[in-house]
């Protein structure tokens, strides 16, 4: 395909093809963990030590799923298990330091969820931090 | 106390007769004989638990609240039995461990929202009396019925709900509602507790501290009064005869307020 004589264009074709290679490329850097190419500040927050209820990639893309089929069940029938429940996120999840899922980048939900642009509105209604925090908080206001 | 709770001993036939009918109804596809062996056993549990020393006290406690995976049974009926000459026109121990348990706010305002309140009755004669008034937790709840989008509801043990998932904010329930007995939350809210998730625009009324319920706890208002030397509140099952509220029900006369409108509360009165 090359011919003596007609380097330029075969300069030209490298060029073309690394570009294509990083842009394949960079997608899947982004998605490894600690890399640090991304537009927007990757989430901060710790994951707590030892597994979560379901495996980590299942979490990522179906925690909302669960969620709201949990949600359901407890409220209208009453079933309190909490493997699936939102209160035994936040008790897991909370920040070490503020106690807290939400209230910085830091914290555990709002840090994804900003990254993601993906609006969080269950902490409009339900308690943000674990839950003897939550009790330690309300009974101080008191 | 513990004799007027969820957790009362001579429950136990209709707690393991309804948690068979559930095993039977969600293992449908499980093999014959497991179902057979945990009636069997149920079947030893509830006769072991009928056993009674004396009335109200049994050999055995096995019904001794409903696991957290098992839902709420339709053999009961939740109800509270309120004696209104034990209650103190004074105390208003109710009305702050109401607050307390559900973070309502203690300063009140306009728009606070209420679950439950004292109210001041004057009869004919001057004679006056005072008595906390909530939601009725009715058998045929009016709330439900002009509810919009389902989002009121009542659970199968009689406790009548909101889902705030589903509520719009309409406010057609508190219209519909004769006891006035819910409110709508106007500001944000911040600090919520855990159990009781609760958020600008929606409704809400009195649970019958259903979080607590189903941690075979008493309601927050039950144990406060009961704290506060009056036990004018008493918690129980108006299903199960053997039930202290349904025995007092069935020994004293008891009123259901506005009882011409026919709606079956849960909450009923003796003494007015």
């Amino acid at each position: 395909m090359l011919r003596g004589g007609h380097w330029t264009a075969a300069i030209r074709r490298c060029l073309a093809a690394s570009v294509l290679l990083v842009a394949c490329a960079a997608p899947a850097l982004a998605d490894a963990p600690g890399a640090g190419a991304s537009r927007v500040p990757r989430p901060t927050a710790a994951t707590p030590g030892g597994a979560c209820v379901e495996d980590t990639a299942f979490m990522r893309r179906n925690h909302m799923n669960l969620i709201r089929h949990q949600r359901d069940l407890t409220v209208r029938e009453g079933i309190r298990t909490t493997k699936h429940s939102l209160a035994n996120c936040v008790d897991c999840h909370a920040d070490p330091k503020t106690g807290r899922v939400t209230g910085s980048r830091d914290a555990f939900c709002e840090g994804c969820h900003a990254y993601a642009a993906v609006k969080l509105d269950c902490f409009e209604c339900h308690a943000d931090r674990a839950k003897t925090a939550a009790t330690a908080s309300v009974e101080k206001a008191k | 106390m513990s004799a007027a709770g969820p957790s009362q001993g001579a429950k136990g036939a209709p707690s393991g007769g309804s948690a068979a009918a559930s095993a039977a109804s969600v293992g449908a596809h499980r093999p014959k004989h497991v179902d057979h062996a945990r009636r069997q056993i149920l079947a030893w549990g509830a006769a072991m638990a009928g056993v009674a020393i004396a009335p109200g006290i049994t050999l055995f406690d096995l019904a001794h609240g409903r696991p957290p995976a098992e839902p709420a049974s339709r053999t009961k009926r939740w109800g509270m039995l309120v004696d209104v000459n034990r209650c103190d026109p004074d105390c208003n121990a109710c009305v702050t461990a109401c607050d307390r348990e559900h973070g309502l706010p203690a300063a009140k305002t306009a728009t606070s929202a209420q679950w439950i309140r004292k109210v001041e009755l004057t009869d004919m004669r001057g004679r006056k009396q005072s008595l906390p008034v909530m939601c009725q937790h009715c058998a045929e709840p009016p709330c439900v019925d002009v509810c919009p989008t389902g989002a009121s509801f009542k659970r199968a043990d009689g406790i009548v709900l909101v889902d705030r998932h589903t509520c719009i904010g309409c406010r057609y329930c508190m219209m519909a509602c004769p006891y006035k007995a819910r409110s709508f939350v106007h500001e944000p809210v911040t600090g919520q507790r855990p159990d009781v998730p609760r958020g600008k625009g929606c409704v809400e009324s009195c649970t019958l501290c259903v979080h607590r319920i189903d941690r075979d706890q008493l309601p927050a208002c039950v144990e406060a009064c009961a704290a506060a030397g009056h036990k004018a509140i008493l918690f129980g099952d108006l299903n199960d005869p053997a039930s202290e509220i349904a025995q007092r029900i069935a020994a004293v006369a008891t009123r259901q307020l506005r009882a011409d409108l026919n709606l079956g509360t849960g909450v009923r009165y003796a003494g007015i």
